[in-house]
């Protein structure tokens, strides 16, 4: 696979980790903090961390709608945590607005504060690949709908946890936060 | 007492102060001001009863917040939330713990219960954060359960100085590590007093093996901008928000220059949005040493 560039949203959280685990795979990691950022980007990830703040500055600074339109363009894109609810098409618990470029209802913090986080290999997984990957669930949200055109990767405890929609992927854990670069390989190959 | 038994819990306890870089935590005392931090685009709060420049102006015993009034900020907002516990004092942080915030601070800012022992963070499944002046500090809190480090600076003072000063002083004592022969480690270990296998893994990586952010002293955009140009990962910010004239822009401000802090016409913009004062400063060097906060613990 020809190295790529893979941009990745660096206005907070744990982007760094994110960055390692691309240029791990042999790709670029360009940190996109501003629109210009984007250009000449392969792919895109929004990292975990704190999508209220996020968003703020997607808002703030105009970012919203051309990045809406970049993740719709058919480039690769993967959000994990709240990038995942950036991505979305509704969020709850409260509700926020999102990029809406992936048919799905997420609610935040749906397994409650950082004392029910937790590791879980993932078992149920209609996507062979991922099967066995530890994932790592931090103050996570639940996807509680998803569309006639949403593929389900993984589940677990009954709810979707790993989907995607064409090239766009969500994940409810953090795969950076682990050696196993299984997903965002994925990602990457379509 | 219970040790982790594998590497899950510190995991999970390190893996939300990753999610929480590159933002700004806010000290905030009521329901309103957690609401204007996190409109401010704070990634999480600090709960706690009175800011530092009030504990300091105010005097008296600090203690743990009002139970009442972190339960009702975790109640309003969606960010974490984290409060404060006195050092040592390990039954505040059980009680914290219960309630369910999202980090615990054993903090010098508050009064402390203990002057030999801090609480044995390896007990709790909550993640903890604590302050250091310097390497050996930092590795003492890691070694009792840290999941996260911040600088000391001095609270509620305003002033910069100090936070810039253990800032580089953690930063140097790691080089120092790294240009070490392996035989060289435990005198290092001893002379830091710090514990011998995480001095080992900073010589290694050059880096503390749990997240590294600012805090105390910050008070303006191009102060969280010189601490993440210094190395933080993410700052706090304790009187700086509520004790300036314009808490919301303040906080926007900060939370902008955070982000940018390697981008001057950015942290320039932020700056610009202020037409307000900043909190009133206490001069560090100034301050009788019996009025220090940073010298508690050890």
């Amino acid at each position: 696979m020809a190295a790529r560039t893979v941009g990745v949203l660096a206005l907070q959280g744990d982007y760094e980790a994110h960055a390692r685990a691309i240029e791990q795979l042999g790709h670029r990691a360009r940190r996109v903090k501003r629109l210009q950022h984007l250009a000449g980007c392969d792919a895109l990830v929004l990292p975990g961390g704190e999508s209220t703040t996020m968003l703020k500055f997607l808002q703030d600074e105009e970012l919203f709608e051309p990045l809406a339109g970049w993740c719709r363009s058919g480039a690769p894109v993967l959000g994990t945590c709240a990038g995942a609810i950036l991505l979305a098409r509704d969020v709850t618990g409260p509700p926020q607005a999102s990029l809406g470029v992936i048919d799905i209802t997420v609610e935040r913090n749906a397994y409650g504060r950082q004392i029910d986080s937790f590791v879980a290999p993932l078992e149920e997984t209609p996507c062979d690949a991922l099967r066995g990957l530890e994932a790592v669930f931090i103050r996570a949200p639940v996807i509680r709908e998803v569309g006639p055109e949403v593929e389900v990767l993984a589940r677990h405890g009954g709810h979707p946890v790993a989907v995607r929609q064409g090239p766009v992927y969500a994940a409810t854990f953090h795969p950076e936060m682990t050696a196993d670069t299984r997903l965002l390989e994925q990602v990457l190959q379509d | 007492m219970t040790e982790n038994h594998d590497d899950t819990p510190l995991r999970l306890k390190t893996g939300l102060a990753e999610m929480l870089k590159g933002g700004v935590i806010m000290d905030v005392t009521t329901v309103e001001q957690a609401t204007i931090a996190q409109d401010a685009g704070a990634c999480a709060v600090m709960a706690l009863e009175r800011v530092p420049s009030d504990i300091r102006a105010e005097g008296g015993v600090a203690r743990m917040a009002r139970i009442d009034i972190i339960e009702s900020i975790m109640s309003t907002v969606s960010i974490p939330v984290m409060a404060k516990c006195r050092i040592g004092h390990f039954a505040e942080a059980q009680v914290l713990q219960q309630l369910g915030v999202d980090y615990i601070d054993e903090s010098e800012v508050l009064t402390p219960a203990d002057e030999h022992h801090h609480v044995d963070k390896h007990a709790f499944d909550v993640p903890f954060v604590c302050g250091c002046r310097n390497l050996g500090e930092a590795l003492r809190r890691i070694g009792e359960g840290a999941a996260m480090i911040r600088t000391k600076g001095e609270a509620g003072s305003g002033d910069i100085v100090e936070a810039v000063r253990h800032m580089r002083q953690v930063q140097k004592d790691m080089r120092e590590l790294t240009l070490m022969g392996a035989e060289e480690l435990m005198t290092a270990a001893k002379d830091l007093g710090a514990p011998y296998e995480l001095v080992r893994i900073v010589a290694r990586d050059g880096k503390l093996p749990v997240p590294n952010f600012a805090a105390g002293g910050v008070a303006t955009p191009a102060d969280a901008a010189l601490m993440m140009s210094l190395g933080a990962q993410a700052v706090f910010v304790g009187s700086g928000i509520f004790k300036s004239q314009d808490p919301a822009t303040f906080g926007a401000a900060i939370v902008k220059a955070t982000t940018h802090w390697d981008d001057p016409q950015r942290v320039l913009d932020a700056a610009k949005s202020i037409s307000a004062d900043a909190m009133a400063g206490l001069q560090v060097d100034k301050l009788d040493p019996s009025e220090l906060l940073q010298t508690r613990g050890w």
